[in-house]
């Protein structure tokens, strides 16, 4: 999987959870959650929906990795790639 | 499947009254003209020869009369066969049918069972006029204590007698003398039927024709005719008028949610009119339009073709009255 | 007899449409069943009924809007008398007492039948089995009935969108499709007329502790270690279970006011839902006291998902006896809440963040959370508050024992 098509995946899935905004132009390094007015009920669906559709098990001390989409990205590509 | 042979209702009718004599020295037969005269519809010609006039017994012309005598034989441990000539006749014997053979079994605690036959010309369209052609098979289904059959087919022609001949209760068989001459085929083997329960003669999934006696060809004819038109009829001979076999025709109604009932006897207070009522009794729910009939026309049957042609449903009144109903 | 009547969801709520019964004239019903489809302004809510007995006559027509309180329907228990029943089966607001003339007018408007359609018995039946308006329909069968073939047809077309819908939806699963909802305008007159109501009538008195959670924290991160990610549990689901077994030890926190207090049997936390179109839910956890917090978190999962599509049931937002709101997590520090009538308290949590906090002469870093308790004080005194956020703080110092 290529990072674009990771970062395609990722704005499915953010955009399933908040389907009135547009994930594609959260900047770099902006948390997503405070972009997107992400609750923890929905960051929580965010992992799990991760988890279904990448099968990547994000473990909860790794949490703060994925806070915004460069760490995010970096994050997944290289979980992928083990 | 066995072999099919071709034979006429008249004949099949005659074997299989030959075949219960031949099987059960207790049978005779009794009735008006069924010895010399072989039958007033030939139906026994022959068989005064082959049995003898102890068991082939010309009756004087009282119906009342032999029809006790034949009422008095069961009960004396004998199996009686007994034929009305024609249904109009049978009225002369109503009051030893009903007063007697249908409620000795009840009138005597359980002790004495009426196992007679009589068998009955009956039917229109043979220009006999209102004297010898009517369908009252209502007033016999009316009856506790009567089996009543209606003859509708060719297979029931050669069975149903030999079947009735085993019952310990009084039956009362149909037969219609306008077929006495029509040709079918049936398996050479047939013999014994089933008498409790109505048939299902053709499977389809559009409407319901439920009939019997001289109605059944007839809708055999007209779904054949509707089949090609691409309306699939299922058409059920109710065979069995008392006590009625709801639970086929209730499948059935429950299958195709419609219903055209077609009979020869007048439409008041008929076999229709009970058909009817079940089905809105016990399948209402499942009915998608109202239950239509076809019956006689409340006339004394007219002597004229044309007239007591058009006193019957014919396949053509069939044929428009399913279009109607399918089509509105 | 039991009068079933508009049930009251909210205390912003004065009417509803009764959009669809759910059971036919003459089904049996049990406790729990649901019985119709009322829309209101936090969207189309599912009916329970709280009775058990015979569905004997519907007295409001599907399409009908009525105030809370107007009698539905006709539930026969096998007794003479008539009994009330809201849907919650609790005294939440007696509705208006209309004079006896006044009720019989309701009734017979309600009973009068329209034009007689016509419709074969098996097109009736199938039509009442897949909730077709056959009102709507115009029959091809004799003198004009709706028969078996038009019914199908009009299933077949309601069902066709649905399935497009489905389709599309399976092929773009991943654009979530805007659930259909009460328009924001109805919501937010709702929250209005609500939380006015509120500021209006109940004399809030407040109070305020820092907690630590680093306890609670540690706990959830050690029950998460070995989870599967949909398994996980998230800090909230241990603040609900938290606030069920203080409420249990300050029972009059656990009540309404409306004339009298008025302790309430079972714990029910209402939880405060935000939506992203703007307003709130807030669905209750029922029973929340006697729920894991695994069985708590299981419900949160089923809830907000539901909550979030308008769809949830009659008895989780008319039976909350206790409200939490959260609105703290990513934002502020505190949250001081408005009371929620007819009940007598909301807990505020605000945001868990890492704080200096002081304990036995230390100092650390340590993850907190403010909270907030607003208490009605015609029910309660500031002692039972304060009592209340102290039994609070002691559970969430003890995790383990939740």
């Amino acid at each position: 999987m290529t990072e674009e098509e990771i970062k395609t995946t990722i704005f499915q899935l953010l955009q399933r959870i908040a389907p009135e905004t547009d994930p594609s132009r959260l900047m770099p390094e902006e948390n997503i959650r405070e972009a997107l007015n992400i609750d923890s009920f929905d960051a929580l669906q965010f992992i799990v929906a991760i988890n279904e559709k990448l099968n990547v098990d994000i473990p909860e001390e790794d949490y703060g990795k994925t806070s915004n989409l460069k760490s995010l990205l970096a994050y997944l590509t290289k979980k992928l790639k083990e | 499947m066995s072999e099919m042979i071709k034979i006429t209702y008249r004949e099949a009718i005659k074997q299989a009254i030959r075949d219960v004599m031949q099987n059960d020295e207790r049978v005779f037969l009794m009735g008006e003209d069924v010895g010399n005269y072989g039958g007033a519809f030939a139906v026994s010609k022959g068989l005064l020869k082959e049995f003898g006039s102890d068991r082939i017994m010309d009756v004087p012309l009282s119906e009342s009369g032999f029809t006790g005598a034949g009422i008095g034989a069961a009960l004396a441990g004998m199996r009686p066969i007994v034929e009305v000539m024609t249904v109009n006749f049978s009225l002369l014997a109503m009051d030893q049918i009903v007063n007697n053979a249908s409620t000795l079994l009840h009138m005597s605690g359980g002790q004495l069972n009426v196992p007679l036959v009589i068998r009955m010309g009956c039917g229109i369209g043979r220009q006999l006029a209102a004297q010898h052609s009517h369908s009252w098979e209502p007033f016999f289904a009316h009856v506790p204590g009567l089996i009543v059959l209606s003859v509708g087919t060719h297979e029931d022609a050669r069975g149903m007698l030999i079947s009735a001949m085993q019952s310990l209760d009084p039956v009362i068989l149909f037969e219609y003398t306008f077929m006495l001459n029509l040709e079918k085929e049936i398996p050479a083997d047939s013999g014994t039927v089933e008498i409790k329960k109505a048939k299902v003669l053709r499977e389809g999934n559009d409407i319901s024709l439920i009939t019997y006696g001289a109605g059944v060809y007839k809708c055999l004819e007209a779904a054949e005719v509707l089949g090609q038109e691409g309306i699939e009829v299922e058409v059920i001979d109710l065979r069995v008028l008392r006590p009625m076999d709801e639970e086929t025709f209730l499948t059935s109604v429950k299958k195709t949610h419609r219903a055209l009932v077609v009979e020869e006897a007048w439409k008041s207070v008929s076999i229709s009119s009970e058909v009817v009522s079940r089905i809105m009794e016990k399948a209402f729910f499942d009915l998608d339009a109202p239950v239509e009939r076809l019956c006689g026309v409340e006339v004394p049957i007219p002597y004229p073709k044309h007239l007591e042609d058009a006193s019957i449903p014919q396949v053509s009144d069939i044929l428009e009255k399913v279009n109607k109903m399918l089509k509105p | 007899m039991i009068k079933f009547q508009m049930p009251n969801l909210g205390a912003d709520m004065e009417a509803g449409t009764l959009v669809e019964w759910r059971k036919q004239l003459g089904e049996f019903l049990h406790r729990g069943d649901i019985i119709a489809d009322v829309e209101t302004q936090k969207g189309l809510i599912e009916i329970e009924v709280f009775e058990e007995g015979t569905l004997e006559k519907f007295l409001v027509k599907e399409g009908e809007k009525v105030p809370v309180g107007t009698v539905l329907a006709l539930i026969n228990d096998g007794k003479s008398e008539v009994t009330e029943s809201t849907v919650s089966g609790e005294e939440i607001q007696k509705p208006e007492i209309h004079p006896i003339e006044d009720r019989k007018e309701i009734v017979h408007e309600n009973t009068e039948l329209g034009e007689r359609i016509k419709i074969s018995p098996l097109a009736r039946k199938i039509a009442e089995e897949n909730r077709i308006d056959i009102s709507l329909l115009k029959g091809t069968g004799p003198e004009g009935s709706i028969v078996k073939k038009d019914i199908e047809k009009a299933i077949s077309e309601v069902k066709k969108p649905i399935k497009d819908a489905e389709k599309e939806a399976d092929k773009t699963k991943e654009i979530s499709v805007k659930p259909s909802g009460p328009t924001s305008d109805a919501m937010r007159m709702a929250v209005a007329a609500a939380m006015s109501k509120s500021n209006r009538e109940i004399p809030h008195y407040y109070l305020e502790k820092r907690m630590d959670m680093s306890k609670a924290m540690d706990w959830v991160k050690e029950a998460n270690k070995d989870r599967p990610v949909q398994n996980r549990l998230l800090p909230v689901a241990v603040l609900i279970k938290a606030v069920a077994k203080a409420l249990d030890e300050v029972p009059d926190l656990n009540a309404t006011w409306e004339n009298g207090l008025h302790r309430k049997n079972e714990i029910n936390i209402g939880f405060v839902i935000s939506l992203r179109s703007g307003g709130i839910v807030v669905p209750a956890i029922l029973q929340s006291d006697s729920k894991t917090v695994d069985e708590i978190m299981e419900t949160i999962n089923d809830i907000i998902p539901r909550a979030r599509a308008f769809k949830l049931r009659s008895s989780e937002l008319s039976q909350s006896t206790f409200t939490i709101t959260n609105i703290g997590e990513g934002g502020a520090d505190k949250v001081f809440g408005l009371i929620y009538p007819p009940q007598v308290g909301i807990v505020g949590f605000g945001e868990i963040s890492e704080q200096p906090f002081a304990e036995e002469g230390m100092l650390g870093i340590r993850p907190v959370v403010d909270v907030t308790l607003a208490a009605d004080h015609r029910a309660t005194d500031g002692l039972i508050g304060s009592r209340f956020l102290a039994a609070l703080n002691r559970h969430l110092q003890n995790p383990e024992e939740l």
